[in-house]
Formats: structure tokens, C-alpha cells, sequence
């Protein structure tokens, strides 16, 4: 048995006397395409952010390939391998796709907090993020500014820059969260393709694309661990139905 | 492998931009333009074609030091302050005691007030790692009022409210005395501000500079692709406290004299003034503000010298009523091919 790439032993978190998670244990098998899925309010992006160490967990711990990194720093977490991508874009609005990546690859190189040298220099940085925004299919966009992109685009964006931090572990945040119909293949297809060595936990919402993408589902409902099993036993699964019905009845 | 994928991407490079690699675009944006050298060519010729106005440029090339100084934070990182007189006042009086106590030579006082001011940034850097904007705004008006009334205080050091008397500054590197109309002293701020300057411009065109911009533009994100914000903020702030201090010793040097004027809050105000006026985050609105800021108050007290606070009031209450984005806006559309020389982002 390989290490497993994450792990999470009885993490909790509760705001005041709110619980948004509860002894959420979680083991992710390296190389999975782990799904997280619940209704909205299940505590899916509390459990991201305690996984990113955002926030502070309550109680519980956190563990990375075998390491525990429950007190470790976000861009600790980050170093040892960690990388998300946010539901709602957070990029460098300011920027173009070739310097956001190209800040994400020299802070992994350790170039990042070079001052004295010129940004453009460094030709193995510039050639890596040119390779992968090619890769990414943002070749042709990456010299403009990012808030002028299509928001499809900004999407690809945000995966890309957690690629370029060369994650063991991916964290995708509902990736095609908003994204118009027309433009939702590119992120599926970049979704699908993704290398075999990284280990994606994907937090989605759609269940169309968790059932075309995951080998395995974890359900949370109401902060707890719910049910886990392959895609066949979660789909056929009786009460994740009527957890599911039972929301769609009040939408 | 690696290679062969770099030369098919090179080669869709060429179809997609045919004018400019990444790297090129990456490096044009770093290039000198030609407005930037002319503003450096005419700022050294007024050594000789203004000789009678040298004090007063000698106070304009301070204020734009100052003013770029808080540029560094707050069009680079985003930082707002309004208390960096605390560090221009530190190293103001850092010059004038070494001064006055026999250390007088001029570059070794700028340097001691450099890194004085910069010590005392790198410290108090601590206690802006967190919080809003207002919050910001509150500690650095608190340190420097904290830092004005230990001055007031300690008057057997400073002079108190009297000021600093009997600072006697030798000449320049044992070279150049400092003459009674200013040439020297504008000559010596001039060319300590290029200096600065140059440092600056390199160091936001850095890997660190852009990661700067990052943690300005979004600091959530900048987090979670592994950038130490808190870092990249305390060597920031750092070195704009040093910038300021280095200003402060200027003019005490410059001037012969400090008081407590130096830890005004006035001039946190003025310094911030000057960066609205001149633009921040493309490091001449310092020195562009100053110019505009220095000739406005020169010309409007020699109109009204009563009342020349009002117009300067009113000026700047119409700048941010306009806004200065759209003034700007319409210069930008007027000057538009010299703007964007300048480097400066379009809109």
C-alpha cells in the first residue's frame, strides 16, 4: 500500500456553537479522482479551506502524504504539495496568465523573492509557463491582461496556476462553477486530462461531472461524512438520493 | 522530451504572436522609454539652466523622494500610510545629531539615517501585517504621533519645540561645500534621488516586485500559490522607511536645521497629496506630484498669500471629486502615446 495522499482524522470545525464540520474523516488514495459532494451549506468549503489551512481546525488533523500539516502554514501546505483552485476566480486581475504563472513557478523555484534581478530574465521560468499555458490552451491570451479574459478563460486560468505550483494534490473547487455552456467542454477535457501522478480531490456540485470524472465520492451532508464508495455504490445509494431529491424538492 | 515540447511551444508561439515572444514581452515591459530619460535628462540640466530657483528644486527633489518612498507601499503593496513622517523625521534628526555631534560627513549622515529609519520600519512593519485599510491608517498615525511627541519630549536631545541647532555639515565626500543658493544641495538630492530611484524601479521590476503586485492585487491567492505575504510586506515597508529617512536627512542636511516640522503630520499628508496628484504604482507620480505640488503652493502663495491653503483646498477637492482617474482619463486620451511611453498601464 502506497501513502495515502491525504488523509483527514476527525477534523472539526465549528464557529460559535455553529458545526460546519464534524469529525470528517477522509482517506485519499494517491493518484484518486476523489469527488467531495453535498448540498449546498454541507460544509464543503470549510472543509477545503481547514485542508488549505485557511482556517484553523478545531479539532482533528490533517495529513498530507503521511506528514501531519495540521499546523503548517498555507504556503508550508502549499511547499510540501498542496494546491486549490477557487469556486469564485481569484486572480491577479492585474496581471497577464504568463506572469501569474510565472509568480506560481518562481516561488517554487525559489526565484520568487529574487529583487535584484529583471522579470524576464529567468528564460527556464518564462519557457515553463509558456509550455503550460499552452498546454492549458491560454497560449494565445497570455499576454493580455487577465480581467479583460472571457470567463471560461479565467477558469483555465485558475487551474493552471495551481498546476504551476506542481501539486501532488489538487484541490478543484467546483472548476466549472458559472462557465457557459459552450465553453464548459475546454474545462472538462483539461479536467480529464490531468496527469496521472497528481491526485485530484474534486468539490463539486454537478453531479453529471463527478460521475463522468471520479473513481470514488465521498457525500457530506450537514458537516458530517455522510457516505463514501465507488461511483456505482454512491449513485445507487438510497439515502444519498433522497438527500439529494430532497433538496431538488425545494429548489 | 522537455526539450522537444519547448520547441514545438516556441514554434505556437510564432503562429499565435508573431511580434513578441513571452520573454520579449516579459523584457519590453522592463525597458527604459524615452519620456523616462527625458525627465532625468531635464531634471540634471536645471542644475545649470535654473540656478536661481535651486532651493526650491532642491525641496521639490526631496518631496519626491518622500512621496516615492510611500509609492513603494501604497502603489506597489497596497499599503496606505499616514504616518511615514515618523521615518522621514528619524532620519532627519539621525543626520542632524551625527551632524551636530562631529559625524558630519554627508553620505556616511544619509546612510545612518537610512538605516536608522529603516530599523524603525522594519519593526513597526509588524504591526501592519493585519487588518483593514482604516486600521493601517490608524497604527501609522498613531507611531508617528507617538514618534513626534518622544521627540517633543526628549528636547535635551532634539531641541524640542527651538529645534536642532548648530548642525554644521562639511562638504560632500570632503569634495563639494554646500554654497548659499542651493546648487550643491539640489545637485546632491538630484542625483541621491536617481540613485534611489533606479534601485526602486529595478526592484518592482523584480520577481519580488511583481509578487508584490500579486499580494496587492489579491493576497488570498498570492497565498495559496506560496508566497510569504507577511514577508514580502516587512522587507517592503522596510525599505520604503529607509527611503524616508534618507529623504529626512536631505533636508536636514540640505537645510542645516531640523525641527519637530520634520515629524508633522502635515507632512504625511502632503506626501500622500503629492501621490494622489502625481498618480501611484508607476513610480514618477512621486516625483511628477512633487513638481506639481511645490509650483501650485509656490505660485498660489505669491497670489494669495493669505489664503493660498484655500485654493490648494479647493484644488484638491475638485482632483478627488473629478477624479482624478477621469482626469487622468482625458489626459491619458490627450497624451496617450506619451503615457503609455511612460509605462504606465492603460485603462
Amino acid at each position: 500500500m502506497s501513502v495515502l495522499a491525504l488523509e483527514t482524522r476527525g477534523l472539526s470545525k465549528s464557529f460559535g456553537g455553529f458545526k460546519a464540520n464534524t469529525d470528517v474523516s477522509l482517506k485519499v488514495q494517491a493518484g484518486a479522482r476523489h469527488a467531495l459532494i453535498g448540498p449546498n451549506g454541507a460544509g464543503k468549503t470549510t472543509f477545503i479551506n481547514l485542508l488549505t489551512g485557511v482556517l484553523p481546525a478545531t479539532a482533528g488533523s490533517v495529513w498530507l502524504q503521511g506528514e501531519d500539516v495540521t499546523t503548517i502554514s498555507p504556503q508550508g501546505r502549499v511547499r510540501r504539495g498542496m494546491a486549490r483552485t477557487f469556486q469564485i476566480n481569484q486572480l491577479f486581475n492585474e496581471l497577464t496568465p504568463l506572469e501569474t504563472v510565472g509568480l506560481a513557478i518562481s516561488e517554487r523555484t525559489g526565484f520568487g523573492a529574487q529583487w535584484w534581478r529583471r522579470i524576464g530574465t529567468n528564460s527556464a521560468v518564462v519557457d515553463e509557463a509558456a509550455e503550460l499555458l499552452m498546454r492549458m490552451r491560454l497560449g494565445d491570451v497570455m499576454l493580455r491582461q487577465t480581467k479583460v479574459l472571457p470567463y471560461g478563460k479565467q477558469r483555465l486560468l485558475e487551474i493552471s496556476l495551481a498546476l504551476a505550483c506542481q501539486p501532488s494534490l489538487l484541490l478543484l473547487d467546483e472548476p466549472a462553477a458559472g462557465v457557459p455552456e459552450d465553453e464548459r467542454h475546454e474545462i472538462l477535457d483539461i479536467v480529464t486530462a490531468l496527469p496521472e501522478s497528481v491526485t485530484v480531490l474534486l468539490i463539486e456540485h454537478d453531479m453529471e461531472l463527478v460521475f463522468t470524472f471520479a473513481d470514488r465520492i465521498s457525500v457530506l451532508v450537514q458537516g458530517m461524512l455522510f457516505a463514501e464508495g465507488s461511483v456505482e455504490e454512491i449513485s445507487n445509494d438510497p439515502r444519498v438520493k433522497a438527500v439529494y431529491l430532497g433538496e431538488e424538492a425545494h429548489v | 522530451m522537455r526539450m522537444s515540447s519547448r520547441e514545438v511551444s516556441s514554434s505556437e508561439i510564432k503562429t499565435t504572436q508573431p511580434a513578441l515572444t513571452p520573454q520579449a514581452f516579459l523584457l519590453a515591459k522592463t525597458k527604459w522609454r524615452w519620456p523616462e530619460v527625458a525627465f532625468w535628462l531635464v531634471a540634471f540640466s536645471l542644475i545649470w539652466l535654473m540656478p536661481n530657483r535651486h532651493l526650491l528644486l532642491n525641496e521639490i527633489a526631496i518631496l519626491g523622494l518622500f512621496a516615492l518612498s510611500i509609492d513603494l507601499i501604497l502603489g506597489f503593496a497596497g499599503i496606505i500610510s499616514l504616518g511615514h513622517a515618523a521615518f522621514f523625521g528619524l532620519g532627519a534628526y539621525a543626520a542632524g545629531l551625527m551632524a551636530k555631534h562631529g559625524i558630519g560627513e554627508p553620505v556616511v549622515g544619509l546612510l545612518v539615517a537610512g538605516g536608522i529609519a529603516g530599523i524603525a520600519g522594519f519593526f513597526s512593519s509588524f504591526l501592519i501585517l493585519r487588518g483593514s485599510d482604516l486600521t493601517r491608517l490608524m497604527i501609522t498615525l498613531g507611531v508617528a504621533l507617538i514618534f513626534h511627541e518622544i521627540a517633543n519630549r526628549m528636547a535635551w536631545l532634539t531641541g524640542g519645540a527651538d529645534g536642532l541647532l548648530g548642525i554644521i555639515i562639511p562638504p560632500i565626500l570632503g569634495q563639494f561645500e554646500f554654497d548659499f543658493r542651493g546648487a550643491t544641495a539640489y545637485t546632491y538630492s538630484l542625483v541621491v534621488l536617481f540613485l534611489l530611484f533606479l534601485l526602486a524601479r529595478r526592484i518592482i521590476h523584480s520577481p519580488f516586485g511583481l509578487s508584490l503586485k500579486a499580494l496587492k492585487d489579491n493576497r488570498l491567492r498570492a497565498g495559496t500559490i506560496g508566497i510569504a505575504s507577511a514577508r514580502r510586506i516587512v522587507a517592503i515597508y522596510t525599505l520604503a522607511a529607509a527611503y524616508a529617512g534618507i529623504a529626512g536627512g536631505l533636508l536636514t542636511q540640505t537645510t542645516a536645521f531640523v525641527s519637530l516640522e520634520v515629524l508633522d503630520f502635515a507632512r504625511s499628508a502632503d506626501a500622500l497629496l503629492v501621490l494622489v496628484i502625481g498618480g501611484s504604482g508607476y513610480l514618477y507620480g512621486g516625483p511628477i506630484g512633487a513638481i506639481f505640488f511645490k509650483i501650485m503652493k509656490d505660485g498660489l502663495s505669491a497670489l494669495t498669500p493669505a489664503y493660498w491653503l484655500f485654493w490648494m483646498g479647493f484644488a484638491l477637492v475638485v482632483l478627488v471629486l473629478v477624479g482624478r482617474d477621469r482626469i487622468t482619463g482625458f489626459a491619458d486620451r490627450l497624451f496617450a502615446p506619451v503615457v503609455a511611453l511612460f509605462g504606465r498601464k492603460a485603462r
